[in-house]
């Protein structure tokens, strides 16, 4: 269906090609995953399929891009609508028009196709993914879920063969994002549509690929079977992590597998108990009190008189998309609306003192960073957090460089890869020296390894007797770093406790290890395999080149851009 | 009148309901065509008691047929607008030219003298009934035509019209669309960097401040537009439209000459001052012309609509009821203009004949010709629920507006 016949794409200004001698064949009716770290050419092959690489972004292609035997080339990517749906990273930035109904007819509208067959797709459209009660709605009213939903449905109106889906469930909840995956293997499996996805989140798609597309990050781009793939990949989901650690062949890829091969390794962790959450330091009171704070907007109530007290420890705030996660963190901090209650920290209540005392009472790291950022260079922006939290010169730039070592201070903050950028608003937020740090969505765009590094930065600011909370829905990312979690929704507290004792019985939040595992609580593959090691070190022979400590390290010379 | 009454009476509800026939959408076109008969009507004549039947037409119209749309709310600006400009008619012509005032005086204001070079013009002075009379009957006519306009925004969908254009016009209705849908994301977005602001303190003033916010909204602006641009590509706009150049070039002629001819051809028409020829020749004109165009352009441009509004019977009565109310006024300003102007010197009661009223009669009757309207979301209290018409409850989502609050407070 898709053929990259010895293809080489080299945008235009760049030094160096963006993937080269790609030879790549995606037989029809395939779900083909493409995995690689930020900036490894995901997106660029992706847009290559429908001729959006080169003809819109510009930049030269050498070789052959031919999808149903059509060459990309002869055709601008308009000519490719009917064999070629495309549905991008932000849905709601994707939609023409401004209700359900009228953007699933929008391709239709420009492929001519007559008026009585349209409404016939229509129809059928809503029923294929589920969003007939939507029909009448404003695109803007809906859940991510549902937006990213319509996309996909607005793409398949026109009837494509191909379908491209550039990373649909990174900014959803694992419910919203079961949801658009199940409407995509339905897809794949009912209509025989080849599907291209990219994905930083491999553990939700990994199970239902046929191929797995990696690329490295030398440009290249390697081919196969998810297993066979997943066996030397530098990046792989928690189940094939254990799988490895555990010398499972072949490599399961679901849980469902690896829970049937996992008897012999629940059995030598009998004995053995996960670590404990952080402790936290009974002397001390907690670093923030939150009392009956009520946040609401118009009728809608996003906050519903709660209270929380933050220690020194991670705090990990969950709950579907508009359950009032971000509403809380903005109240907390201050610059959010609240319509009641009070917030303590240290004496004062941040939502009454100037911006200024307040961001040195609790920084916060909001869902876009970029939005903080304004100025030329990095240099310029640390330079301007200095004088901005009276700090001495240089002590941005000095956080920087612990937090994300190596980036250069010339560079466009525009121009940094995305987890550079957060690192860069988070050393800024930290600047002024808040005793509580909240981050909202902080793992939105981070490939794993990013993430890793990340996970590393927030333990030590909790270390360093910091309250920190992630509002996120990564629950892997929880697993990993996260003390308590705290479940959010309505604006109410659902659930309160120590992170294993909270999503361990919970389908939605427990980490692919913990399900593994069950019934002992076990979270991550590190933890596992500190067990392991403890005890029966002669019977594990792990090969150094994928041992997770030693991509953890490799983890630390992520290239820029 | 325009204002739904908050507690309808039964039979007001059967007749909103319009006697048993389906609720649908009106082509927009019928509707224009109907306030621009109505309009033309109303620029015939300066008699109030005409005018207001004309207002009270347009009112109860769209009290009965408009839709429960935002954009159908609006028909009060334009009331509010009609009464300002009669307002500042009056307003107008009591300070300025009151001093020529002969006649009946209601006031006497004491004139301020003027210097030399401001001869002719008169600053306050005694005020003539006949001058604000003459003032007011002015305003009103104006303001009549303007609600005749809003009468047509508030039955027909903006966004459903230019669905309407021909596909000539393509590319402009898309332009316009997408910048109807771009400009609540801007506002958006610069509520999300304003807040974000605070968090780094917030200390910038003046310029510095303007730059922390306008950059961060530019940029995201910018991404969106291409991402925006990206999509349409790829979902096929702008295809099968290679047009040769000098077809490109004919048709562009023959669309602007005829867009002109129209103008000047509803000027003509609306002012009853132009000569009569210059109406009837230039709009009929224009109009060949530039359908000449547009035909030409559309044929080879390869598109279809989702669910087009048809032209069917209802949409003939609308559009044949507006435009013969236009016709018959005018035929009354050539038989019995008299009665259309009403006298001012000397001073007369304006009065009604039976043609205009009849002319009036006709323009009322699209509140039950046409069907009603469909109803998106049943209004509590308002429109109690027909019992064909079941209320729909609202889907208990989960998503359902709270997406919004997530929203606001990035």
């Amino acid at each position: 269906m898709i053929e990259f016949r010895d293809v080489t794409i080299t945008y235009a200004d760049a030094p160096a090609p963006a993937l080269r001698d790609v030879e790549l064949t995606i037989p029809e009716g395939e779900l083909c995953l493409v995995v690689g770290r930020t900036g490894a050419g995901k997106s660029t092959l992706l847009g290559a399929i429908n001729g959006l690489v080169p003809h819109f972004t510009g930049g030269t292609l050498r070789g052959s891009v031919r999808v149903d035997g059509i060459e990309t080339r002869s055709q601008p990517p308009r000519e490719f609508a009917h064999l070629v749906g495309v549905v991008g990273q932000d849905p709601l930035a994707g939609f023409v028009t401004d209700t359900v109904e009228e953007e699933l007819a929008y391709g239709m509208e420009q492929l001519a196709i007559p008026s009585a067959v349209m409404r016939k797709r229509v129809e059928e459209t809503l029923d294929l993914l589920g969003i007939a009660e939507l029909r009448h709605r404003p695109l803007r009213t809906l859940s991510g879920g549902q937006q990213q939903r319509v996309a996909i449905g607005s793409v398949l109106t026109a009837h494509p063969r191909v379908l491209v889906l550039d990373e649909p469930t990174s900014a959803l909840d694992p419910t919203a994002a079961e949801d658009v995956l199940a409407a995509i293997t339905r897809l794949v499996h009912d209509l025989g549509i080849t599907a291209i996805v990219a994905e930083h989140r491999m553990e939700r798609v990994v199970q239902y690929a046929d191929r797995l597309v990696h690329l490295p990050g030398d440009r290249t781009v390697r081919d196969g079977a998810p297993a066979e793939i997943l066996r030397t990949c530098d990046i792989a989901p928690p189940v094939v992590e254990l799988g490895r650690l555990a010398g499972w062949s072949p490599l399961p890829l679901s849980v469902r597998d690896a829970r049937r091969l996992a008897a012999p390794l629940r059995e030598r962790l009998v004995g053995h108990t996960p670590p404990a959450p952080r402790p936290t330091d009974p002397t001390t009171g907690p670093l923030l009190s939150a009392r009956r704070i009520i946040v609401r907007y118009g009728d809608v109530i996003a906050v519903r008189g709660l209270d929380l007290e933050l220690p020194g420890q991670v705090t990990a705030l969950m709950g579907r998309n508009g359950s009032g996660k971000s509403s809380l963190l903005w109240a907390l901090q201050g610059s959010g609306p609240r319509q009641g209650g009070t917030v303590d920290v240290a004496g004062v209540d941040p939502g009454r003192a100037e911006p200024k005392r307040a961001r040195a009472l609790v920084g916060l790291v909001p869902q876009t960073p970029g939005d903080l950022l304004y100025l030329e260079t990095v240099d310029a922006e640390c330079a301007e957090a200095d004088r901005e939290s009276g700090a001495e010169a240089g002590a941005c730039r000095a956080l920087l460089d612990r937090i994300a070592p190596g980036i250069d201070g010339a560079v466009h903050p525009r121009d940094v890869s995305e987890g550079q950028r957060l690192a860069l608003v988070l050393a800024i937020q930290l600047v002024a020296a808040p005793r509580v740090v909240l981050l909202d969505e902080p793992t939105r765009g981070l490939d794993y390894h990013a993430k890793r590094r990340f996970v590393r930065v927030v333990r030590e600011l909790a270390d360093a007797g910091r309250a920190i909370v992630l509002a996120t829905h990564d629950v892997e990312f929880v697993a990993q770093v996260a003390d308590r979690v705290v479940v959010m929704a309505e604006g109410d507290i659902v659930a309160d406790g120590p992170t294993a004792e909270v999503v361990v019985s919970s389908p939605a939040f427990a980490p692919q290890v913990a399900k593994i595992l069950a019934p002992a609580e076990w979270l991550t593959v590190t933890d596992v395999g500190n067990a392991l090691a403890d005890t029966d070190v002669a019977h594990r022979q792990p090969d150094p080149s994928v041992s997770p400590d030693a991509r953890a390290s490799a983890a630390d010379r992520e290239p820029t851009g | 009148m325009n204002v739904p009454h908050p507690k309808p009476s039964p039979t007001a509800v059967a007749f909103r309901r319009g006697g048993g026939r389906l609720p649908r959408t009106v082509h927009p076109g019928a509707w224009w065509l109907w306030a621009l008969g109505l309009a033309t009507a109303a620029s015939r004549t300066t008699n109030p008691l005409l005018l207001a039947l004309i207002l009270a037409v347009a009112g109860f119209v769209v009290a009965n047929r408009r839709s429960d749309a935002p954009w159908a709310l609006a028909f009060r600006m334009y009331l509010f607008l009609g009464l300002f400009i009669i307002v500042m008619r009056v307003l107008f012509r009591i300070v300025f030219g009151a001093g020529a005032a002969s006649g009946h005086v209601l006031v006497d204001l004491p004139e301020i003298p003027l210097p030399e070079w401001a001869a002719g013009i008169h600053l306050f002075g005694p005020v003539g009934l006949e001058h604000v009379l003459g003032g007011f009957y002015d305003g009103l006519r104006l303001a009549t035509m303007i609600v005749c306009l809003g009468a047509a925004n508030a039955l027909a969908s903006p966004k459903r019209m230019l669905k309407a254009v021909p596909a000539a016009l393509y590319e402009v209705g898309a332009a316009v669309v997408v910048a109807l849908s771009v400009a609540p994301q801007l506002i958006e977005s610069v509520h999300r960097v304003r807040r974000a602001r605070r968090l780094r303190g917030g200390a910038q003033k003046g310029m510095r401040a303007l730059r922390s916010i306008a950059i961060p909204v530019l940029q995201d602006a910018l991404d969106r537009s291409l991402a925006l641009a990206a999509a349409m590509d790829s979902r096929g706009y702008g295809r099968n439209r290679h047009l040769p150049r000098t077809i490109r070039l004919v048709t562009g002629v023959l669309t602007l000459v005829g867009l002109i001819g129209v103008c000047v051809g509803v000027y003509a028409l609306l002012d009853g001052g132009t000569p009569r020829y210059l109406g009837v020749t230039m709009l009929p004109g224009g109009l060949v012309v530039a359908g000449i165009g547009f035909v030409l352009t559309g044929r080879r441009i390869d598109r279809s609509v989702y669910l087009p509004d048809r032209w069917r019977l209802a949409e003939f009565a609308v559009a044949v009821c507006g435009l013969g109310t236009g016709a018959l006024l005018y035929l009354t300003s050539r038989i019995d203009a008299g009665n259309l102007y009403p006298s001012l010197s000397p001073l007369a009661w304006p009065e009604l004949a039976p043609l205009p009223v009849l002319a009036l009669a006709v323009g009322v009757l699209p509140a039950w010709l046409a069907p009603p309207p469909p109803l998106t979301v049943p209004r509590a209290g308002v429109m109690p629920p027909a019992p064909e018409t079941p209320v729909r409850p609202t889907t208990p989502d989960r998503g359902d507006g709270t997406i919004l609050r997530e929203k606001s407070v990035r």
